[in-house]
């Protein structure tokens, strides 16, 4: 259905997947930000506004949320798409499930994006075998230009056999970049039409389990799709005496075809494309079987694939221990496991031996002064923390745990009850971002209220959702495609949880949050009142949406008193302040600094001041 | 330069120096050139000033990593990223383009330039300008073992900045600097 044009563009394949979605008429997306999925739904949103398409492109509260808006879409007979990461998935895994035995009237496509490595993410679990659990087709791309490609397979899989389809791409296919061939984007809006089934879409237990009988006939017929069959990427490799073949999928796939171009196997061994892992294809597997007495199967990240070719004496992969079940396998790699699998001697590889930088807060971000507060009002307190760019309050020992979306308010309730009857019980004090307070604290905090858990809750709000590239919040007050929306006052929705104690504050006048923050800890230590809530308010400095002054320029110098202790350094852990291994005092990376002047207050010698009031002074 | 070009490049340094843009700006050099081009981001937290690489990987290619001891060129933005970090990119006698301000001891086998582009982007007057002015020094001194001539880079720049007047003009004088720094 989708029609070549003769351009082409350089893209991303987050973008390439968005491209894909739209030329095949999807008109409906929704996503929650996570690495590596954000720039889909981003892509989509400018797509959508650059074409004067008419359709609804919206990032929601969480995934679970998401996935039902877009499935709602579905059903209603329109195309629709849902994008998040693979721990986004989890929090979705709930109505992916039911969705599964109740299908779809309109095509739909669950984006869920891998991080085998990993690199952002908290796990490296595979999003295929969560399509196994749910028993809905997944597909696998090999590059951006075959997850466009996919995008087009999906919607006519999904359709064919009224199921959700998953397209599964890995970081290196999200955050690679390659010409891709561009087809047009349609401009009709498709038909509209929710048709009432409540043996469906309201299915009792008694109709589920007509359901599932469906979704299994479903799974059989999939197992048989030719146009998402496995392909031999190397026909001249096909001679009828080959006793060894290779099995890849995703990137693997990718970087197998060069290996074996340059290992001088490209002729001699066969290598197969699985493009849809689940369900594998039985006439393939039963093929394989048949024909090969050795197969080696490369995926990331667990052994979908390996585990339905059942047979152990054949199939080698990770289940057998050929092929690595942690980290992401990476071409080096690889052409380790194929010269060992070919029978030949791997060539060294210079290894990586540099551990690299370890990333931190931007220079003047609102959240080191924050940490720096929360540690000075909770000197020995339990530090509850959570997904986000504030994760990086590890580096100033200012945060203890990051679990999950959402845990540090139920974890910091946890810490509570577990302490709660000791004579000396600790501080506790949670930090989460707004976005993530959204996403999964508002629960958290109903709870803890009503169990009337003694914490702090630091709710940093940057206003944006950073870490992932400044997509909007609740609060924000715009959309996906910059259009106005209603802007929710996080205060209100605090108190609405039942909350006492709640107060906004700016972390840059560092002095009076430091006192705020002393306040709600000794409110904390009482016996009753619930939890405090304090706001840290102040915009993020890279989110180029926020269209407000800047803060107000606080130039700072260090003067000569400087003894360098280093105490800056350590405690406060600003990029823009250094201290040479053969230097004696503190200096301002000029480059770097946001002229917050925050550290003015952090100095306890107070050698960092305010430029120009140094006069008489020699300052750097 | 044909269709026959296969060339490796790795460019490195930490969140926030613009490794992204100048592996894009390259990648789009090599497009206007009607070069395959195949490229891979380092994104997520290590963008907040941690260690970031990208590959770059021009002509017939289908992975979108360089394999260590395979690339053609290392273009590194900072010099802790060289020694024992990702000159292990680099194929026996491959490149490396560092940002430095003095000569440094190095165990790599290949030719090394070094240019101070974050004094020369001082100079400038916009310290944001050191990833074009080292890609300006590179396209100029490096010759064939680069695809990129410094014709390409501008055209690129244009191609990119096209309608922003001032931009353009920035950019262009950046690249010119780092130009002049290789003759």
């Amino acid at each position: 259905m989708r029609e070549k044009t003769l351009e082409t563009e350089l893209m991303l394949g987050n973008a390439a997947m968005a491209r894909g979605l739209l030329e095949n008429g999807c008109r409906m997306a929704t996503a929650y930000p996570g690495t590596p999925s954000s720039e889909i739904l981003s892509s989509i949103a400018a797509l959508k506004n650059a074409e004067g398409l008419d359709m609804h492109v919206q990032w929601a509260v969480n995934e679970k949320v998401a996935f039902e808006i877009a499935y709602a879409g579905a059903m209603s007979g329109l195309r629709t798409a849902v994008a998040m990461k693979q721990v986004g998935l989890n929090v979705a895994s709930d109505p992916l499930m039911s969705a599964a035995y109740m299908g779809v009237k309109g095509g739909f496509v669950v984006i869920s994006a891998d991080d085998p490595g990993p690199h952002s993410s908290q796990t490296e679990q595979d999003s295929r075998l969560m399509a196994m659990t749910a028993k809905i087709p997944v597909l696998d791309p090999a590059s951006p230009s075959q997850a466009l490609e996919m995008t087009g397979l999906a919607y006519e899989m999904s359709e064919a056999f009224r199921t959700p389809v998953m397209l599964r791409p890995t970081t290196r296919i999200c955050h690679s970049r390659q010409n891709v061939a561009l087809g047009a984007i349609p401009a009709e809006k498709g038909a509209v039409a929710f048709d009432k089934d409540p043996t469906r879409w309201a299915a009792t237990p008694r109709f589920r389990f007509r359901l599932h009988g469906e979704l299994e006939d479903k799974l059989a017929a999939i197992a048989a799709h030719g146009p998402t069959s496995p392909m031999l990427l190397n026909p001249a490799a096909d001679a009828a005496d080959r006793k060894m073949a290779v099995v890849v999928s995703g990137v693997a796939a990718a970087h197998a075809s060069e290996l074996l171009r340059n290992m001088g196997l490209w002729k001699e061994l066969p290598l197969y494309q699985v493009r849809q892992p689940f369900p594998l294809h039985k006439a393939f597997v039963a093929r394989m079987l048949d024909r090969y007495e050795a197969i080696l199967v490369i995926e990331e990240t667990v052994g979908v694939i390996e585990m339905q070719m059942a047979d152990r004496c054949k199939v080698r992969g990770k289940l057998t221990g050929h092929v690595d079940r942690v980290g992401e396998l990476l071409p080096e790699r690889i052409g380790e496991i194929l010269d060992e699998f070919a029978g030949r001697p791997s060539p060294s590889i210079p290894p990586l031996s540099t551990a690299g930088r370890r990333p931190t807060l931007c220079a003047g971000c609102p959240h080191r002064a924050s940490f720096f507060a929360i540690k000075k009002a909770a000197p020995k307190g339990i530090y509850t923390s959570d997904i986000g760019c504030y994760t990086l309050g590890l580096n100033l020992d200012a945060v203890d745990t990051v679990l999950c979306m959402g845990a540090a308010i139920s974890q910091a309730a946890g810490f509570y009850h577990v302490h709660k009857a000791l004579e000396k019980r600790p501080d506790i004090v949670a930090t989460m971002g707004d976005s993530t307070f959204f996403h999964a604290g508002v629960p958290a905090l109903i709870d803890a209220v009503v169990q009337n858990v003694r914490f702090v809750l630091v709710i940093l709000d940057n206003r944006t959702t950073a870490m992932t590239g400044n997509q909007p919040t609740p609060a924000s007050g715009f959309g996906a495609s910059g259009e106005p929306l209603v802007s929710l006052d996080i205060e209100t929705l605090v108190r609405g949880c039942g909350v006492v104690f709640c107060e906004t504050a700016d972390p840059y006048h560092i002095d009076a949050f430091i006192a705020l923050l002393k306040q709600a800890v000794v409110h904390s230590r009482g016996d009753g009142g619930g939890p405090a809530v304090v706001i840290a308010r102040h915009p993020c400095l890279i989110d180029r949406h926020h269209k407000g002054p800047a803060h107000e320029s606080a130039r700072v110098a260090i003067t000569d008193d400087c003894d360098g202790c280093g105490f800056c350094i350590k405690h406060f852990e600003c990029p823009a302040l250094y201290l040479g291994e053969t230097e004696e005092q503190v200096r301002v990376d000029r480059a770097l600094c946001s002229e917050c002047g925050v550290c003015i207050s952090v100095c306890p010698k107070g050698s960092i001041v305010i430029a120009a009031t140094a006069n008489g002074k020699e300052v750097r | 330069m044909t269709l026959s070009i296969q060339q490796q490049i790795v460019v490195s340094g930490v969140g926030g120096q613009g490794v992204l843009f100048a592996t894009r700006l390259l990648a789009e050099a090599a497009m206007i050139k009607e070069l395959p081009v195949f490229t891979s981001e380092t994104h997520g937290m290590a963008q907040r000033g941690g260690t970031v690489v990208s590959h770059l990987k021009v002509g017939d290619f289908s992975s979108p990593l360089i394999r260590r001891g395979r690339a053609d060129g290392l273009l590194a933005l900072k010099p802790e990223n060289v020694a024992g970090g990702h000159g292990a990119y680099l194929k026996p006698g491959g490149w490396t383009v560092v940002n430095l301000d003095r000569p440094y001891h190095h165990e790599l086998a290949g030719p090394v330039h070094e240019v101070d582009a974050d004094g020369l982007a001082a100079i400038h007057g916009d310290s944001r300008a050191m990833n074009l002015i080292l890609l300006g020094f590179a396209s100029a001194r490096i010759g064939d073992d680069f695809f990129c001539s410094p014709d390409d880079l501008r055209a690129a720049l244009e191609k990119r900045l096209g309608r922003k007047g001032t931009m353009l003009t920035d950019a262009l004088a950046a690249l010119a600097a780092g130009i002049a720094a290789a003759e």
